[in-house]
């Protein structure tokens, strides 16, 4: 029983999707997998300057974490990414429960809390920069009111400055997690909400305990779409401290350039973007994990 | 090897033959991040002259980072194959580069223009590799300079210091009168710009050459260091709360304006008075941190890469002659405001700061005490230099105690080597 061969047309048509997609299918293998299975091996390399393929093994890791710098960097990448996300997605869901409130003008204060999200990094850092320097900004003008003991220049303080990063970064994330939030509340049922609201249910218990979790799934992709940003965060920190004063305020990206394109340690700079995609990872992982299984029980 | 291949190389050889004749017009791609200011109109001179002498220059600029953006290009061209024919690196980069076998054999120039005997030992030093020419010096800038503001130290009796005592009085007098004693910008670079020249102070020049070049444990982690972060915690006092992340430049306006009465950094800090009119010994003094005699170089220069073709080649050592030669010496450095590197140059148009460093660069070659500076790249490069960069501003921006920040730089320069 042999079937009718298919014609020559139909199996270019029914390949074609596979066609389309895969040159860049191929692209995106090479130049991201690709390059990130390069870097784990230029980690484990003994590259200096130029390039090496002498394979060492867990070395430039070792010194990776013995250095002073990277600890600190490191330490940063925790505080400011925790209290990054956690500021962000505190104020962002403040404002998009605020604005839900079917108040006047919306529209226009929606996009005023929303366009910092349209300004580069480096141009918030420079502003940021000059509010916080204690002899230009804020802290001279407050004294010029009189108040005499007014402190503010957190750019100049060691203990302070990655502090300072979380406020630009909030400032202008916070719109954007807004923005997310406050489509999430518009597309909630609104039948629940009368439904409780005639069982008597205080405007507050309608929004902790109907509202808000029904969100879950918008708080995650808050997080996630926060996190990334944080860990990759290197231009904030290159326009606003400088990493600095001293290195007290570097992240782990600015670590990495440094290292590979400043001091000639490409190793221990592959080692240090190694440990950052693990830490992506970390986070990423478990999300797409969750997300897929989910999509099958459907 | 097969009759194809052996074709195939006659064929190329050849082609080359034939697109490079036995007398070639000079030709050389430079890559440089000299791009703005003084610096852009110096290497307009050179590019100049160089086709005076019937040269084509390919120039290739690459802006941006103090030379960070341009090694990644560099770096990029070598491992693609197609390496400048010039390329502006210094210090310890060139004999990494040189040790990676990628830098030409300048000696036939040299020994033509009898270049031994026209540069100091030390700038001999960081241009040779085994023996041999690889790059060519362009200037030098002296680092361990203190620019003061006359009337400013005048209004407290003192005149500029010529020990780390002394200085240390005049910055207790000044603080006293309500006068910021150090201009300091609070940059990595700065800080470890301070600190190399209280080394060279405090510790001497044995000590600085055991210390910073040799990379000595033992001097490293001696008294003598713990003595050297002492000073320089002394010196953060001195410093206004304002500092850090400034610029320069707007350390050496404060040190102008008279808000500030001195600062420490190096020569090119000169372009700054120079701008705003003012002259030396009149309206600021230079005059160099308290030392033995001691001198800490800056010392640009251009790397010359492996090229194939005869009319690279012949562009780079024309290139090689004129960067070296007495004319360009002496037009670029009035541009840059740094010295000739080479010591025969007519002195007629420096000012008397540069004349100064002229004499003291003489003096310090004869009496070994000239140094190459490792916050600016010539005693330490890359990591070696980052591991005292770090541990410099660290313990400047901290309360770090001077024992804990000699234990780390031990540890960090070994992490480092």
């Amino acid at each position: 029983m042999s079937r009718p061969p298919i014609p020559f047309t139909d199996r270019i048509a029914r390949a074609l999707p596979q066609i389309v997609v895969a040159p860049s299918f191929a692209a995106i293998l090479f130049f991201v997998y690709g390059f990130i299975a390069w870097t784990g091996y230029i980690s484990m390399s003994k590259s200096k300057m130029l390039p090496n393929y002498d394979f060492v093994g867990i070395r430039q890791y070792w010194r990776l974490f013995q250095m002073d710098r990277w600890s600190v960097a490191l330490e940063n990448l925790f505080i400011f990414g925790f209290l990054f996300i956690a500021v962000a997605i505190v104020i962002g869901c403040l404002l998009a429960v605020l604005l839900d409130q079917r108040i006047r003008a919306e529209g226009f204060i929606r996009t005023i809390y929303l366009y910092p999200m349209a300004i580069s990094f480096i141009i918030t850092g420079t502003a940021w920069k000059w509010i916080m320097n204690p002899s230009l900004g804020l802290e001279t003008v407050v004294r010029g009111w009189g108040w005499e003991s007014f402190r503010f220049g957190w750019t100049n303080d060691e203990t302070l400055a990655v502090y300072a990063l979380v406020m630009a970064a909030v400032w202008q994330s916070a719109g954007f997690v807004m923005a997310l939030f406050l489509s999430a509340l518009r597309s909630v049922d609104q039948d629940i909400i009368k439904a409780a609201s005639l069982d008597g249910a205080s405007p507050w218990k309608i929004y902790t305990r109907i509202i808000l979790p029904s969100m879950r799934p918008v708080f995650m992709s808050a997080v996630v779409i926060l996190a990334h940003l944080a860990i990759k965060s290197f231009d904030l920190v290159v326009a606003l401290t400088g990493g600095g004063p001293g290195y007290a305020s570097t992240l782990p990206a600015n670590f990495m350039y440094e290292m590979t394109f400043r001091r000639n340690e490409i190793g221990v700079g592959a080692a240090s973007a190694m440990v950052m995609l693990a830490t992506v990872a970390a986070i990423m992982v478990p999300y797409l994990y969750s997300e897929l299984r989910g999509k099958k029980h459907v | 090897m097969t009759y194809f291949s052996k074709a195939l190389v006659s064929a190329v050889a050849l082609t080359v033959a034939m697109a490079a004749p036995a007398k070639a017009d000079p030709k050389a791609e430079v890559l440089h991040y000299w791009t703005s200011g003084g610096e852009a109109k110096a290497v307009k001179a050179l590019q100049e002259a160089f086709a005076a002498r019937g040269g084509e220059w390919i120039d290739a600029p690459v802006a941006g980072g103090g030379g960070d953006a341009q090694a990644a290009v560099l770096r990029a061209r070598v491992l693609a194959g197609d390496p400048p024919a010039a390329v502006q690196i210094k210090g310890p980069n060139i004999q990494e580069w040189a040790e990676a076998g990628a830098l030409a054999d300048l000696s036939d120039v040299a020994e033509a223009q009898n270049w031994d005997a026209v540069l100091p030992q030390t700038i001999q030093d960081i241009v040779k590799y085994e023996g041999n020419y690889v790059a060519v010096p362009v200037n030098v800038h002296r680092v361990d300079w203190i620019w003061a503001n006359p009337e400013v130290l005048a209004k407290v009796g003192a005149d500029v210091p010529t020990t780390w005592d002394e200085f240390n009085a005049t910055a207790d007098k000044l603080l006293a009168a309500g006068i910021i004693p150090l201009a300091h910008g609070g940059q990595p670079w700065q800080d470890a710009t301070v600190f190399e020249t209280v080394v060279l102070g405090i510790g001497g020049v044995d000590f600085y050459r055991k210390a910073l070049v040799d990379l000595d444990m033992d001097a490293l982690g001696s008294d003598t260091m713990v003595a050297v972060f002492d000073q320089m915690r002394k010196m953060r006092g001195y410093v206004d709360p304002d500092f850090p992340g400034r610029d320069w430049n707007l350390a050496t306006a404060m040190v102008m304006r008279g808000e500030a009465a001195m600062q420490i950094m190096g020569d090119w800090a000169k372009g700054e008075f120079a701008a705003a009119g003012l002259e030396p010994g009149k309206d600021y003094v230079c005059a160099p941190t308290p030392s033995e005699g001691g001198y800490l170089l800056n010392s640009d220069s251009f790397a010359m890469f492996n090229v194939s073709g005869a009319d690279q080649v012949e562009g780079q050592n024309l290139l090689s002659e004129l960067i070296l030669g007495t004319e360009f010496q002496e037009t670029f450095n009035l541009f840059k405001g740094s010295i000739p590197a080479r010591t025969d140059v007519p002195r007629g148009e420096f000012d008397a700061c540069a004349i100064k460093s002229m004499d003291d660069m003489v003096a310090a070659a004869d009496g070994g005490t000239l140094l190459g500076s490792m916050a600016h790249e010539i005693a330490q490069a890359g990591a070696v230099r980052g591991a005292f960069i770090d541990v410099a501003t660290a313990h400047f921006n901290s309360d770090m105690s001077s024992e804990e920040a000699v234990e780390k730089l031990v540890s960090s320069i070994k992490l480092a080597m």
